[in-house]
């Protein structure tokens, strides 16, 4: 009986099967993978445009005096003058920021995978509320670090500025560093408290070493970001057409200059835009390489 | 009928990369009974069976020389019609993976993909089957709810009915009751036996109690090699080859 | 197990320091939120909410501040931005993850790396050395408008490149871990690699893509300085895709230099800023409980 049923069940099946027509779903299949091939070819396609077209104005209007002068005050008056304050200007802001940034982020994180594991609602929320900054525009940042600079009096300053960034880049760093962090296993810390350790003792001698190849790249990730950001420095640093001498310093940024020098009417500063701006995108460029050569080649210091 | 074989490995040999995992295959599989492979993990065993209805193909990087022959029809070849050829073959996974739908839906999706049935002709099989992995009376009150929801065990019967309505001749199965509680893979085990009268099955496990009990012949793999295939009764009672004796004894695992 | 006093101790003032560390960070998103309520507070003393938000009025020297006209001018980018990437995103997700072999997934991945890194201000140069006058000289006349190019159009081309890398990153971990067992169970049902994908994989992936779009369209509503650079900032209603706009980041970046001298200039930028921070972090909240909400199923 059960058997008849069964029996029936598999002939229906069958019939059913030799009369399905599949015509029409090869010519979708078709249609659709060409348009995933377009979507990618696009994507490489684009990033190749920006590329090119960046490094060819760039290259045509740069000079090596650029890097070597000061913009001094007659810049935007077309009197001459490079872009060596705009570059030192960031890089002391970025480097300071970025080493302010790592030295938080790895507290909090070490925090967050060392201590706080033993109440996961806590670490729940923590994470969560990280997630929640790591997605804020970083002129919110400008417009807070603006006004956290008037609330303590401070004036525009090279000071103000890397406050400001170093707000911006906290989410992206500690988020990077908890990344890699989340990935040590249990097991290890476990053995690690069972010899006898302290849990900060954990932290450095463990997670620390485990996580310096991570480390390495959120540096140079939130790097990346400091160096290229213009809106949340906007706001905080004021302008400065001289080398910054100290922290109080006015300084011009590198992205600021090109946003000052883009929107300039004359068409010999705007030429100083295109240059800066391939000068700016190159270093961009060499973090990005250097950050996957890194990660790479510090692999093995790993543990295990 | 007893040497009537229906999966015929011809001289397969598969490499991933550099690495020569299964080397020179050669064996025939008897149609409906239940044969398993066993052998230590990391023998190819898994790997062997995902040849046979080619799923080799979701992983890169392999090639594969040789042939395997279902009935008549060679699984690797340009001219194969390989979407066919699979739905000869049901397949249960070492996890029970429902997709990502309600219960009836999981039955039905696989109907509907070849054919087209009415509204109660699908109803009726949605039952048939649920039936026949004695899931019935433990789902139907809830057809329209998600998959996932189910315990692991259900799910895996699931999985099993969802193979078995697409009207398979043979059932894969990569060690299907390792996930799973021991009354589950019990009751796994006896559909396996209770389908082996109409169905031909293909069963890998590492687990040599399992095999014992279930087998009807067993294929005896190592390092990428089938050592021995034989009955199932020969096989345990008096074993040829040395490496069979001594993981049967127990030497390595 | 003897524990010296002295590591004992250096243990308990780093475990005080991290805990400083991170209850100051968690402090953060409170401090902005607060920070800049507190500086639009003045804004509010003269204006109603409902005034501030629909009125399109923006008269800084008679006192009107009607933000209309920048919220639908970010609106507008932001939508336009995530209509042009979304779809291709989305195409090239499957086309990596399923399709493509090794060699051009790294390539389209090392594409996206390097699209992700380029700095807004560069987006914004190349946007009105490349896309501006393509908009002015070629798409405009298309329509039988004339334009100076600078326009909604240009800069939501510019910022759906940028969300690429954002969208696509997700979309690409999206459809990684979803586990290669289910494709394999579709095709063993008898569905061919496009059917997997097309009914299956898609459909578990579902809240995912739906997730990025929405994480996609908070990031590019908050971007700045490139859509600044070339959606041309007049202040009005935005009827065409050939009409300038204002989008809000743009509005508070473009008037730092008039913070100082207008008090009620100064509380008008901070809400704006204040509306801003809301509406990503409405947005971020929302979906990540939905992501937590559908990861049960």
């Amino acid at each position: 009986m059960e058997l008849d049923a069964m029996n029936e069940k598999r002939t229906l099946v069958k019939q059913r099967e030799k009369s399905a027509r599949t015509g029409g779903k090869l010519a979708e299949e078709v249609f659709c993978r060409t348009l995933m091939n377009i979507a990618s070819i696009l994507i490489v396609g684009v990033m190749g445009v920006i590329l090119v077209s960046i490094f060819y104005k760039g290259i045509s209007t740069f000079s090596w005096n650029m890097l070597a002068e000061d913009m001094g005050s007659g810049f935007y008056l077309n009197r001459g003058g490079g872009i060596r304050n705009a570059i030192l200007g960031s890089v002391y802001l970025s480097v300071s920021a970025t080493l302010l940034a790592l030295v938080i982020g790895l507290a909090c994180s070490v925090c967050m995978n060392v201590y706080m594991v033993r109440c996961p609602r806590l670490l729940h929320t923590a994470r969560f509320l990280l997630d929640l900054i790591w997605g804020v525009p970083s002129i919110i940042y400008g417009a807070f670090g603006f006004s956290l600079m008037v609330f303590f009096g401070l004036k525009t300053s090279l000071l103000a500025g890397i406050i400001t960034v170093t707000l911006f880049i906290l989410p992206i760093m500690i988020r990077a560093i908890d990344e890699v962090m989340k990935t040590v296993p249990h097991g290890l810390s476990e053995s690690v408290l069972a010899m006898g350790s302290t849990r900060s003792e954990l932290s450095y001698k463990v997670y620390l070493r485990q996580c310096f190849p991570g480390i390495v790249t959120a540096v140079l990730l939130a790097f990346g970001r400091a160096i290229g950001d213009a809106a949340s420095v906007l706001y905080v640093t004021g302008e400065s057409a001289r080398s910054p001498r100290g922290l109080m310093d006015n300084v011009t940024t590198l992205p600021v200059a090109i946003y000052n020098q883009i929107n300039s009417p004359s068409a010999a500063i705007q030429d100083k835009a295109y240059a800066s701006a391939f000068i700016l995108t190159l270093v961009i460029l060499i973090i990005s390489l250097l950050s996957r050569y890194i990660s790479k080649r510090y692999q093995k210091y790993r543990i295990y | 009928m007893e040497n009537q074989s229906i999966i015929k490995v011809d001289h397969l040999d598969l490499y991933a990369g550099k690495t020569h995992i299964l080397k020179d295959i050669n064996i025939e599989i008897p149609k409906n009974k239940l044969t398993v492979i066993l052998g230590p993990s990391g023998c190819g065993k898994t790997t062997l069976l995902k040849c046979m209805n080619r799923l080799t193909d979701l992983t890169p990087d392999i090639k594969v020389t040789g042939n395997i022959f279902i009935g008549k029809q060679p699984v690797f070849g340009a001219k194969t019609d390989i979407v066919a050829l699979r739905r000869k073959m049901g397949l249960l996974s070492q996890r029970p993976f429902p997709l990502p739908m309600n219960i009836y839906n999981n039955i039905a999706y696989g109907l509907k993909l070849r054919g087209k049935y009415s509204r109660t002709e699908l109803n009726d099989l949605v039952e048939h089957y649920l039936r026949q992995v004695n899931l019935w009376e433990e789902v139907k009150d809830r057809l329209r709810s998600p998959a996932v929801r189910l315990s692991i065990g259900q799910q895996q019967r699931l999985c099993l009915a969802r193979g078995l309505a697409v009207n398979p001749e043979i059932i894969l199965a990569d060690e299907p009751t390792s996930a799973l509680d021991p009354v589950s893979s019990e009751a796994i085990e006896k559909q396996f036996a209770a389908l082996a009268k109409d169905y031909t099955l293909v069963m890998v496990t590492h687990v040599l109690r399992q095999a014992r009990r279930i087998a009807d012949y067993v294929v005896f793999m190592y390092l990428g090699e089938v050592i021995e295939m034989r009955p199932a009764r020969e096989f345990f009672e008096d074993p040829r080859e040395e490496q069979t004796k001594k993981y049967l004894a127990g030497a390595f695992n | 197990m003897n524990i010296s006093s002295n590591r004992r101790t250096r243990d308990k003032i780093i475990t005080c320091l991290t805990y400083a560390a991170m209850f100051v960070v968690l402090l953060l998103p409170f401090a902005l939120f607060i920070g800049l309520a507190f500086k639009s507070e003045l804004l509010f003393r003269d204006h109603s909410l409902g005034q501030l938000l629909f009125s399109s009025s923006w008269r800084p020297s008679a006192g009107e501040f009607g933000f209309k006209p920048f919220i639908v001018g970010s609106l507008y980018v932001t939508l336009l931005a995530m209509i042009i990437s979304a779809p291709i995103c989305l195409l090239s997700a499957i086309h990596i993850t399923q399709y493509a072999p090794a060699r051009v997934s790294k390539v389209v991945t090392t594409a996206i790396d390097i699209l992700a890194g380029i700095p807004s201000v560069v987006y914004g140069v190349w946007g009105m050395m490349f896309v501006v006058p393509i908009v002015s000289r070629y798409a405009a006349p298309l329509f039988g408008v004339q334009t100076t190019g600078f326009s909604i159009l240009s800069g939501g081309v510019v910022l759906s490149i940028m969300v690429v890398p954002f969208i696509l990153n997700i979309l690409i971990e999206i459809y990684r871990t979803i586990p290669k067992e289910l494709t394999e169970a579709a095709l063993s049902l008898g569905a061919t690699r496009w059917e997997a994908v097309r009914s299956i994989l898609n459909r578990k992936a579902l809240p995912g893509i739906l997730a990025a779009v929405g994480f996609g369209f908070a990031r590019a509503f908050g971007e700045t300085m490139a859509v600044l650079m070339v959606v041309g900032n007049a202040i009005r209603i935005p009827e065409s895709l050939f009409d300038q706009g204002y989008p809000l980041p743009a509005l508070i970046a473009n008037s730092y230099s008039e913070l100082a001298s207008v008090p009620e200039v100064e509380s008008a930028l901070m809400f704006a800023a204040l509306i801003l921070f809301v509406v990503v972090l409405l947005f971020n909240a929302t979906l990540r409980w939905f992501i937590i909400k559908t990861e049960k199923y």
